[in-house]
């Protein structure tokens, strides 16, 4: 007869569930509402969905406070893991959640904020986001991916455009091969040290002293695929431009930020200890994706001619240069990438929504693309207010100083000079010369042009109503005086990353 | 206000440009004259309170800005920025002043009181990242002066402008991040103040690095041969206030930072490049006269020969004692005044014809002979002659590189001399002869408005050719102590030597007393 076990309910550390569960309760909620009652306004979902936010952020402060006291919690049979990385992943996946809900508010009616399904698939999304940097078990990571993945591709097809579907379908194919990678991997890793969770394996690896390294490789190789598919790094990134065409401005300016930090904090978690227990081989291919991804998309974005793909693929780039950090490994250098990401959060999130307010809802016969450079030709003087914001995101995306972006970088190529990678740390800079020159596209084309089809200003901000106004104020304020907050901002980081031992 | 007295001559005018967006279009001129020329004032303050006879750092301010980092936002100013600051402000004053005929006043003249901040913010910052800061933000006004003013091919140009600067500066950055980190690991704290990096001694490889990285950025700014190309687009583009403040005042940041941050930081790699950085802007002075004399446009002529007098005061850096730095500062003032007086004189008359091309003119001598008379000093000035302003800087350039080499400093100054030929042939095509042209017949002459910008510009290049003293005195002042510097940081014998020693004098004197 099996012996009883006993678990008592303290040592589950249920409170480590807290952080993940609100938005799970508010999707819920969400969906009960509906049922209920079906035609209500999209501004109540909207509402919902902000206070659960806040809450969750809450949880997130208190879950801070506790590892700040008494350091990494483990919870629920160990398989929670709230460290600082957790923590900070957190708080910008939620923050940047806030600034985006608001976007839903729209002038225009969209299709897809009509439905309750929208807000509720989003909160679902947001928890599985949550689990996913809150653990170092594998299959717990795999859970979360699939299930913010599922939701996003939902949340892609809502759009309701041709090309939304197209965009939702390549991003599912896509999707659907990077889990099988990923689920891949995790089983080599399983198969060789018989744990799922990374800091078992890495005792287990670092004992037998990687014994079996071509297995160790193989297992690599498939994260890596499945990492880079979700990084959108290069050449897994073949995907990104049509999903951002596709989707939505606001939804495409969501995916470029929250999916990857999930994704940085678990690449953080499994390469480093790899990288730092002397596998070269995958130092070398992190260096080479990095270097490729960083110019090669600075390259393409070069040549599109419509400003969402331009963004797209500066993105892309924006990722490659992050993912420097996880190669380069130091205290340092993972502080940079959270600094990076939530100066990066703010101002990419803001360009996308000055897109987003310029979005029509029927294109005009002359307009073959929704945000073609022509239609910004001249626009400083038909909207002066609206181009010098869209300018100052540009400047900043660029890394033109004292703009919020230009301290991520700052901070990012030091670390990079101060890990001895000082080749990476040229090239670095040299990428930021290249992005220079698209970025200065769209303001040649703002700024310098005579106008070319919209004589009019109105269009500029034809989505424009209170709270997107209120969006959009907030991230040009946080871009231009990034520097207040830069020293407390990154004191925070870099005691939480340090005291998670990264 | 004394005490923050450099603060407010850098933010004052960004925020009288921010309340500027509320002033009606038709008032925003006498808004623009009435703020620049406040700034001026204080400027001229900064002057009269500043005490000539110290030769460190005075007015300093300091609060921290991310001191996890090490980032500091620190001001201070000496005898070599302090004539530079005055000029920036009286440029924009004149600037605005003589502002012509403009479409979209009111954003031209917020931009230039923006370009205002960030150029007395280069010229004051004594913390690596703020430094960088005004660098970075002193283009993106430019960029929009060339390309929303300039002419047919303005975007190329003001985006080949841009991103040329902007390359180099990021190779600049690379290396002042380096910098900090050695300054980490030699103290343990970050640090990205001048004053405390002056203090570190480094070893001569990374020094010869660390030189490389920031002559990339320095000499894509200045410019030097062989990164020149962008400098005539963007002359040639440029509306005349944008040509103006750019050889006034902008081209000098480089030079600035090579006597602010190489010299003194660099000691050893400045005497190892010494030579090669002689032949460089030897063959920038002799190459840029040669194709200035194959000029048909005025302004190409005035740009090229404002890059050939950038090549004297590099010269006059790199010859690293006291003459030769105190002359290139001295020239940097000169060749701000002169060179922007002639690209205001060729303004002059690009509104009246709207047409730069010698051939066009002819004989104007006997048609605007007030214009003619300014634009003779002015070309005798910027020529080298004796008792003009140039003339002071230019002499103690070279007589600085004489003591480094006699061979090269010979070639330079024939490579002046021959400097004239282009200057004077190009005033005879422009103003001797008979008017040819029946459109130039009846140009009227320079008028109150241009009086105003151009009278002053004629006194100071005549009072400072006679006279030079006020300015020299606080400016050897400073440059001693740099010079010293350099030399008790010395470490090869060779860098020994090259720097002179400025103590040994004074330890005689006290030896014999």
């Amino acid at each position: 007869m099996l012996e009883p076990v006993n678990v008592s309910l303290e040592s589950l550390n249920l409170m480590t569930l807290a952080p993940m569960l609100i938005p799970i309760i508010g999707a819920l909620l969400i969906l009960i509402i509906d049922i209920f009652k079906s035609d209500l306004d999209k501004t109540l979902y909207v509402m919902i969905s902000i206070i659960f936010l806040l809450m969750d952020l809450g949880a997130i402060a208190q879950t801070a406070g506790i590892f700040n006291e008494s350091g990494t919690i483990m919870g629920v049979f160990d398989v929670m893991l709230i460290d600082g990385l957790a923590i900070l992943a957190q708080l910008i996946i939620v923050g940047a959640s806030l600034l985006f809900i608001p976007l839903a508010l729209t002038h225009s009616r969209f299709h897809e904020f009509s439905y309750s399904e929208f807000f509720a698939l989003f909160l679902f999304m947001l928890g599985g986001f949550q689990f996913m940097v809150a653990t170092d078990n594998l299959i717990l990571i795999f859970v979360g991916l699939e299930t913010s993945s599922l939701a996003l591709y939902t949340l892609i097809a809502m759009h309701n455009r041709d090309k939304a579907f197209e965009a939702a379908v390549k991003y599912f194919t896509m999707g659907a091969l990077a889990a099988g990678f990923f689920s891949f991997g995790a089983m080599v890793f399983y198969a060789l040290t018989g744990s799922i969770e990374i800091n078992q394996i890495a005792t287990v690896l670092t004992e037998n002293g990687f014994a079996d390294m071509g297995f160790v490789l193989v297992g690599t190789t498939f994260l890596l695929g499945a990492i880079g598919f979700k990084l959108s790094l290069v050449p897994f990134h073949t995907w990104a431009p049509d999903v951002y065409e596709g989707s939505s401005a606001a939804t495409a300016g969501f995916m470029s930020i929250v999916p990857k930090i999930a994704l940085f904090v678990v690449a953080m978690r499994m390469f480093e200890f790899l990288i730092h227990s002397g596998v070269v081989w995958l130092e070398i291919i992190l260096y080479i994706v990095v270097v490729v991804t960083m110019t090669a998309a600075n390259i393409w974005a070069l040549v599109q001619n419509d400003v969402k793909r331009m963004l797209a693929y500066s993105s892309i780039s924006h990722a490659g240069f992050v993912m420097a950090a996880v190669l380069i490994g130091t205290t340092q250098s993972n502080s940079a990438l959270f600094l990076y990401w939530i100066l990066f959060s703010f101002t990419n999130l803001g360009a996308f929504s000055m897109l987003w307010i310029s979005r029509q809802k029927h294109l005009p016969l002359h307009q073959s693309s929704d945000h073609s450079y022509n239609k910004f030709a001249g626009m400083v003087q038909t909207a002066p207010v609206a181009a010098t914001i869209m300018g100052l995101f540009m400047l900043s995306l660029a890394g033109i100083p004292p703009f919020a972006l230009f301290w991520g970088k700052l901070y990012m190529i030091s670390s990079a000079v101060s890990g001895g990678y000082t080749v990476l740390a040229l090239i670095m800079a040299l990428n930021s010369a290249i992005a220079g020159y698209y970025y200065l596209k769209l303001i040649v084309f703002m700024f310098m042009r005579d106008p070319v089809i919209n004589k009019d200003g109105h269009v500029f901000v034809s989505n424009a109503t209170h709270p997107l106004r209120t969006i959009i104020g907030f991230a040009a304020v946080g871009t231009i005086f990034a520097f207040v907050a830069i020293n407390p901002v990154l004191e925070f980081i870099t005691a939480l990353v340090f005291k998670s031992g990264y | 206000m004394l005490d923050n007295i450099l603060s407010i001559l850098v933010f004052f005018p960004a925020i009288a440009a921010i309340f500027g967006f509320a002033v009606a279009k038709d008032s925003i001129r006498a808004y623009g004259v009435a703020v620049a020329f406040i700034e001026f004032a204080l400027s001229l303050l900064l002057w009269f309170s500043f005490d000539s006879s110290v030769s460190g750092m005075q007015f300093m301010e300091m609060v921290p800005l991310v001191p996890a980092f090490g980032i500091n936002y620190i001001l201070g100013v000496d005898g070599i920025s302090l004539f530079i600051v005055i000029l920036a402000s009286f440029f924009t004053m004149i600037g605005i002043a003589s502002l012509g005929e403009t479409k979209n006043v009111k954003n031209m003249i917020i931009s230039l009181l923006f370009l205002q901040m960030t150029m007395a913010g280069v010229f004051v910052a004594l913390d690596a990242i703020v430094f960088y800061v005004f660098w970075e933000l002193s283009l993106v006004p430019m960029l929009y002066i060339i390309g929303a003013w300039g002419g047919p091919l303005r975007i190329y140009a003001s985006v080949k402008f841009f991103l040329y600067t902007f390359t180099g500066s990021l190779i600049m950055l690379v290396g002042m991040l380096f910098m900090a980190y050695f300054y980490y690991q030699a103290t343990g704290t970050w640090s990205f103040a001048f004053l405390e990096w002056y203090r570190l001694i480094l070893p001569e490889t990374f020094q010869l690095w660390l030189f490389g990285a920031f002559f990339i950025g320095f000499a894509i700014k200045v410019p030097m041969f062989p990164f020149h190309t962008w400098l005539p687009y963007a002359h040639g583009q440029a509306p005349t206030i944008g040509s103006v403040i750019l050889a006034a005042i902008l081209l000098k940041m480089g030079t600035y930072a090579f006597i602010r941050l190489s010299l003194p930081m660099f000691p050893d790699a400045s005497v190892f490049f010494m030579f090669p950085i002689a032949i460089i802007a030897i063959i920038m002075i002799i190459y840029t006269a040669m194709v200035a004399y194959a000029q048909e446009d005025i302004k190409q002529v005035v740009a090229y020969s404002s890059i050939s007098h950038m090549g004297v005061i590099i010269l006059g850096t790199f010859a690293l004692n006291v003459e030769g730095i105190t002359g290139s500062i001295f020239l940097m003032i000169a060749h701000g005044v002169v060179s922007g007086a002639l690209f205001l004189l060729v303004g002059v008359i690009y509104d009246r014809r709207h047409t730069k091309m010698m051939a066009e003119f002819g004989g104007l001598a006997s048609v605007m002979p007030r214009y003619a008379t300014i634009f003779g000093i002015m070309l005798m000035a910027s020529v080298g002659l004796p008792l003009t302003i140039n003339f002071v800087g230019e002499f103690l350039s070279l007589l600085g590189f004489y003591q480094q080499s006699h061979i090269l400093t010979l070639l330079a100054g024939i490579a002046i001399i021959v400097g004239a030929i282009y200057m004077l042939s190009a005033y005879k095509k422009m103003f001797f002869g008979e008017v040819t042209n029946e459109e130039n017949r009846n140009l009227p002459d320079v008028n109150k408005r241009e009086l105003v910008a151009l009278v002053p510009l004629v006194l100071i290049t005549v009072w400072l050719g006679v006279y030079p003293k006020p300015l020299l005195d606080p400016i050897s002042n400073s440059v001693k102590s740099v010079v010293q510097l350099m030399h008790d940081k010395a470490i090869s014998e060779e860098a020994k030597t090259r720097i002179p020693n400025l103590m040994d004098g004074v330890t005689r004197v006290k030896e014999t007393n």
